[in-house]
């Protein structure tokens, strides 16, 4: 694994996902590609659902891409992943090509989570050698957040919004990444953008998997979120300290943790300087905080029992 | 090139017959999913990869929503694909199909044509595929098992073709064709594959060393643009229809002499116009029909997109009464079939024979030859033309 040194040196060099793009100041999702599509070694082909990242990275006719890249339809990234991967297989076979290929697929929470979950579960579970990468910011941002499956407990969204009958979503999201490992793929690993030397290596352990790789890596949304456009890699670190967003993996069906805050921070820490949350703060809703830490305990303690051993950064 | 100088006559079912069109083109990829009436031209097309007898990549998918994505996606990586379905299955993957045809993949796609729910029924309409007629693909109708392995060897050539690369669906009728077995002339593989050629893709996707940007964002200054070369790909379509019916009547014998079957036309007075299947029922009902001195004749389209408008009016042209029987209903409105043959004539001819409507066949009802006599018997008593009608239908 190269350094931190090297691998910012081939951010400047390869330039395989370019600054000529239209996603907002502050948003995740141009760090989560430039960062994995620069951790991997081979040639790479880039699926992308429909989203913010393909809406404002391909405004015909310009683009933002060095690579290879193709993008259909919202619910389907792993599927159309699926047939290049097939089509690389015997093209290779019948001798039509011969480099080595690695195919990534970039789909957000809404094309992940909810309309794509059947796709991916599919090209999961038929064994494809791809990597699936959902950069999740917890709604549907391109439309103008709509709640998602991965949209937190009582966040504020448009489609769940806070009222005199509401406190925003009522459910809690869905634990995707335990869906990925349920599938028995040989890497799933959960990852963020404020942690990019973690979020490389994995980028890099899923491309050297001889089958299906799923990461599911936090990524912040100013619009949604509500956040200052310099402060995206701190949200997304407060996720990672107070345990909200573990950082962990799944090799082989073995689970191993990441990365184990030194002060486990309140949840509070993460939500306080969001938005979408600040309807928390107010007196009539001190239960529901307390209730999200709860949740936060719970998972953590679950999932540290998953988790056989501890495998630092 | 080569020529067929004997074709072994085989005994086999509609979807035994596009399967083995499918072995002898023997694509890079074929992603399946199962749906009846169509799961036996997959299933016979797995059981010739699993004996080794053609070496494609299946792709079993989970819908054939993902069929038609994952077709798409080895179709733009440069792969030669084709796929199959019907009814319910056609109605999933239509929001592909349409991108398909957009992103200009030429996958050729067997329907078993069935009626769409609701209710559920699993027996032939061409609901499914009329559902598809704007999607931007080639549609071919196919009378018989002949025609249903000669339409799928022509649909690769005609799909692949520079000038076209849209998809091409080649329907043939649930049940009736998909299941019922007749002689099939085959042609020999090594004919076949020197027929297909190979496909030469010209924006692969794997060719990393020369990236493209496939399936871009595309706003108002543009799309209209691309949507106005689709419509000349189809114009295209035309063209190399009428090329390859020479290069494919040379190599088998069997001539699909322009866009539609002329059955006994010529000196007819009454027409009866129909896809598939029911063209063979047509046939034995103009046969005995002109046994009684009633000149009647037929147009079998075998090509729905793009639609022969002049050709199929100027072969109305000067005929007393016309028929046109749809085996599916544009709900609201009368008969697909009938609707572009009544556009065609007000565009062609300035006078227009009289035109009828037939409803007939949804969700599989038998439609036997009395039934299409009875509409040569209102064509000659003259009844009201602004009348949409049934056939068999209790009312």
């Amino acid at each position: 694994m190269p350094n931190t040194k090297e691998l910012a040196r081939r951010e400047e060099m390869h330039q395989r996902f370019t600054g000529a793009h239209a996603l907002c100041a502050g948003c995740g999702a141009p760090i989560c590609v430039r960062t994995i599509l620069n951790a991997i070694e081979e040639p790479v082909v880039v699926v992308n659902a429909t989203g913010c990242l393909e809406v404002a990275t391909t405004r015909y006719p310009t683009t933002a891409w060095n690579v290879p890249w193709i993008h259909v339809a919202f619910e389907n990234a792993a599927a159309v992943a699926s047939g290049i991967e097939t089509a690389y297989r015997v093209l290779r076979r019948r001798g039509k090509i011969s480099r080595e290929i690695r195919f990534v697929a970039f789909g957000g929470d809404g094309g992940t989570y909810d309309i794509g979950l059947q796709a991916l579960s599919g090209a999961l579970e038929r064994g494809h050698r791809f990597i699936y990468v959902c950069y999740d910011n917890e709604a549907y941002m391109n439309t103008g957040n709509q709640r998602s499956g991965a949209t937190p407990f009582a966040a504020q969204t448009s489609t769940a919004p806070v009222g005199e009958r509401s406190f925003g979503k009522p459910q809690r999201r869905k634990d995707l990444t335990e869906i990925a490992a349920a599938h028995h793929i040989p890497y799933v690993a959960q990852a963020s953008i404020s942690d990019w030397y973690d979020l490389a290596r994995k980028a890099r352990q899923a491309a050297a998997v001889d089958g299906p790789a799923f990461l599911n890596v936090l990524s912040t949304c100013p619009r949604g979120w509500g956040y200052p456009t310099d402060q995206a890699v701190k949200i997304a670190r407060l996720a990672v300290e107070t345990c909200y967003w573990p950082l962990y993996e799944v090799i082989e069906g073995r689970w191993y943790l990441n990365y184990i805050p030194e002060e486990k921070l309140p949840i509070t820490e993460w939500l306080r300087p969001q938005k979408r949350f600040a309807h928390l703060f107010e007196p009539q809703n001190r239960e529901l905080l307390h209730q999200i830490q709860q949740q936060v305990d719970e998972a953590w303690e679950k999932l540290l029992r998953k988790c056989e051993r501890y495998e630092a950064l | 090139m080569r020529v067929a100088t004997e074709q072994q006559l085989s005994l086999l079912t509609g979807a035994e017959a596009a399967a083995h069109a499918m072995r002898q083109i023997n694509p890079d990829v074929v992603p399946v999913y199962p749906i009846t009436p169509q799961t036996p031209i997959i299933e016979t097309f797995a059981q010739f990869v699993a004996d080794g007898l053609c070496d494609t990549e299946i792709i079993n998918v989970e819908s054939e929503h993902s069929a038609m994505s994952a077709a798409v996606g080895a179709s733009c990586a440069g792969a030669r694909v084709m796929t199959a379905t019907s009814s319910q299955g056609l109605a999933l993957m239509l929001e592909i199909v349409y991108i398909a045809a957009a992103m200009r993949c030429p996958i050729v796609i067997a329907i078993g044509s069935r009626a769409l729910s609701g209710p559920i029924n699993i027996h032939c309409d061409h609901s499914d595929s009329m559902m598809a007629r704007d999607a931007g693909c080639v549609q071919l109708f196919a009378e018989n098992a002949q025609e249903a392995y000669d339409l799928m060897i022509i649909a690769q050539r005609l799909a692949e073709d520079h000038r076209v690369l849209v998809p091409v669906m080649v329907m043939q009728d649930g049940f009736t064709i998909t299941h019922s077995a007749e002689p099939v002339a085959l042609l020999p593989d090594e004919v076949v594959k020197d027929f297909v050629g190979e496909y030469e893709p010209l924006y692969p996707l794997l060719d990393v060393d020369h990236p493209t940007t496939q399936g871009p964002f595309v706003l108002p200054d543009y799309y209209f643009e691309l949507k106005r070369q689709q419509v000349d790909a189809l114009d295209a379509a035309r063209t190399v229809w009428l090329e390859l019916q020479e290069r494919f009547a040379e190599i088998s014998g069997r001539r699909y002499q322009g866009f539609f079957e002329a059955y006994k036309l010529s000196d007819a007075e009454y027409v009866l116009v129909v896809l598939s299947s029911t063209a063979g029922t047509a046939k034995v009902t103009i046969d005995r029909l002109r046994r009684k001195g009633i000149k009647v004749g037929l147009v079998k389209p075998w090509v729905f997109r793009p639609f022969p408008a002049q050709e199929i009016a100027q072969a109305l042209a000067g005929k007393r009464a016309v028929a046109v029987l749809d085996r599916a209903i544009s709900l609201g409105s009368w008969g697909p079939l009938y609707l572009e043959i009544s556009a065609a004539l007000g565009r062609y001819l300035p006078k227009k024979p009289a035109l009828y409507n037939y409803i007939y066949g949804l969700g599989g009802r038998d439609t036997p030859p009395e039934l299409l006599a009875s509409v040569v018997t209102d064509m000659q008593n003259e009844v009201d033309p602004t009348v949409l009608r049934y056939l068999g239908l209790r009312e």
